[in-house]
């Protein structure tokens, strides 16, 4: 029984990665097809670092990415502030629904939405568009993040801070923001990997000029094999084991703090 | 804190609200309403379920939707119980989150290659002597590939439920005479079943709404709701009858959170 569970497992792991890994070997092939391996060659990733094109798209892409998720953190981290300080049950539950609307939404749904809504505006599709958009997708899971770090936080800490004198501002900067910096890390990091990620949404409200990562795989996918996009995943491969190394680093130090902590007071 | 300055603090996150969550929904509604000629309210409701066209489409997407989310549970079930009596399961557990970081259109690009005529899974069925097939652009395809990309968001809400499970009720069943068969049937499984729910509520609805993968791996033979909306605005530029669709796929999605949903248990997972 163990064997045999062992063995599906193993089963499991192989049907999870044989694809990623099909990707990558093929991108080290001589040949112009992801069928017969041809011989290894950096071709392909020579043809990718020189294609001002496809460069532009990455830091397109890396720059949508970061700015949204550190304005979608600073909206969030606000969001998850007022909603944790509505002293009325309803209200907050109220806010939190509204919050996880965009959560739970299927992508075309928020497309197609947010489509609607910047053509009623009479707003150009393009970078702004995209970038708005990214922003108001990520708000929603930053706030998940920071919440659960604000119901750690003791009132008792808040009340000693504020007996000892301290304003508001310092509050706030001092022992609010220092308590739940590890919930706004993550958010951020999150909000991060959801707009690297994002395909559908970016899709619907990208307009002509402008083009991410996902968009320009989805097009050159829809005209057949490209062994260029091989060598991209390739380095974009590298680059989620990069974040998910840093994720999980934040996520042990976060653990070690903690547990550390309550060592201290038992 | 004054309630002004409280204002202050909900007012970037207040706005998002208003903006990006409440007008949207409101405008994708309204917009539903109008068909291309700005006729007639409900005239595109009337079209939709009048026209045999997209009531078949709906129940097509719907019931491969739930294929798909049947099989990822057939799958993941048991590599989430598995997984979680491992040794060095936070590991293993990483490894199977890690597949959900690589973008979701590369994936679907890498099965391109493997199910083409002289790819990797023909070269297989030619090894046990049944090949080669046409795999690409087939409904079998589609399925598989959906349910390759929602594995992983199965196993990890199971996972979690089966790490909230006490070990106690498990040991007291095999204790009272219960065989594995039944300690599972009776006391793991019915103790699990929130992260089953989630799991299908994660699965479900984006299933609904795959249309990269419809065009991608199902060669445009597979029309799913997704598909349909997709169509209705960025080809056909028929917005009001996207909106329609649109709506249509959001009812499906309460309906399904509310039977996916445990009234009874606001935490969702059992402690």
């Amino acid at each position: 029984m163990k064997k045999l569970s062992r063995a599906y497992l193993i089963l499991i792991f192989i049907i999870l990665y044989v694809p990623i890994i099909y990707l990558i070997v093929y991108s080290f092939s001589a040949g112009d097809t992801m069928t017969n391996y041809h011989g290894f060659t950096w071709k392909h990733y020579a043809d990718l670092f020189a294609d001002p094109r496809m460069l532009a798209i990455v830091a397109n892409t890396l720059l949508v990415a970061l700015l949204s998720a550190l304005i979608a953190t600073l909206i969030g981290t606000l969001g998850a502030l007022s909603i944790h300080r509505t002293s009325k049950r309803v209200t907050r539950d109220v806010l939190l629904n509204l919050n996880n609307i965009l959560m739970v939404s299927p992508d075309v749904i928020i497309g197609a939405s947010f489509l609607i809504f910047f053509t009623t505006l009479k707003l150009p599709l393009g970078f702004g568009s995209v970038l708005l958009s990214h922003i108001a997708f990520e708000i929603p899971i930053v706030v998940l993040m920071v919440l659960p770090r604000l119901r750690e936080m003791r009132p008792a800490m808040l009340a000693a801070a504020q007996d000892l004198g301290a304003t508001t501002k310092e509050l706030l900067s001092r022992v609010i923001i220092p308590f739940i910096a590890p919930g706004i890390f993550t958010g951020f990091f999150m909000a991060l990997t959801y707009s690297l990620d994002d395909f559908a949404v970016t899709f619907f409200v990208t307009g002509n000029g402008f083009s991410t990562l996902s968009v320009e795989i989805y097009s050159r996918a829809r005209q057949g094999i490209d062994l260029e996009i091989n060598a991209l995943s390739g380095v974009m491969f590298l680059f989620s084991l990069l974040l998910v190394a840093g994720y999980y680093w934040l996520q042990q130090r976060h653990h070690r703090r903690k547990n550390k902590r309550q060592g201290a007071t038992l | 804190m004054t309630n002004r300055k409280n204002w202050g603090y909900f007012l970037p996150y207040g706005l998002w609200l208003v903006l990006f969550v409440i007008a949207p929904v409101a405008l994708i509604v309204y917009q539903s309403f109008f068909n291309l000629d700005h006729q007639l309210p409900l005239n595109n409701y009337a079209t939709y379920f009048q026209s045999g066209v997209y009531l078949k489409m709906t129940a097509n997407s719907i019931w491969y939707a739930l294929l798909i989310t049947l099989f990822t549970g057939i799958i993941s079930y048991p590599t989430a119980y598995v997984l979680h009596q491992l040794k060095h399961r936070q590991f293993w557990l990483l490894l199977v989150i890690l597949p959900t970081w690589i973008n979701i259109l590369l994936k679907a690009y890498a099965f391109i290659g493997i199910f083409s005529q002289a790819g990797m899974a023909n070269n297989f069925l030619r090894f046990i002597g049944i090949g080669p097939h046409q795999l690409l652009f087939t409904n079998a395809s589609f399925i598989f590939v959906a349910t390759y990309i929602q594995i992983p968001f199965m196993i990890l809400p199971i996972y979690n439920a089966l790490d909230d499970l006490n070990p106690a009720y498990v040991n007291a069943s095999l204790d009272l005479g219960a065989t594995r068969w039944q300690t599972f049937r009776r006391v793991i499984f019915p103790l699990t079943l929130p992260g089953v729910k989630a799991g299908v509520q994660a699965v479900f609805i984006p299933s609904l709404s795959l249309f990269m993968l419809t065009r991608l791996i199902g060669g445009n033979k597979v029309i799913t709701l997704g598909t349909a909306i997709e169509e209705h605005f960025l080809t056909t530029m028929n917005w009001g009858m996207g909106s329609t669709i649109g709506v249509i796929l959001i009812l499906a999605m309460i309906i399904v959170m509310q039977l996916t949903n445990d009234h009874d248990q606001p935490g969702g997972f059992p402690r």
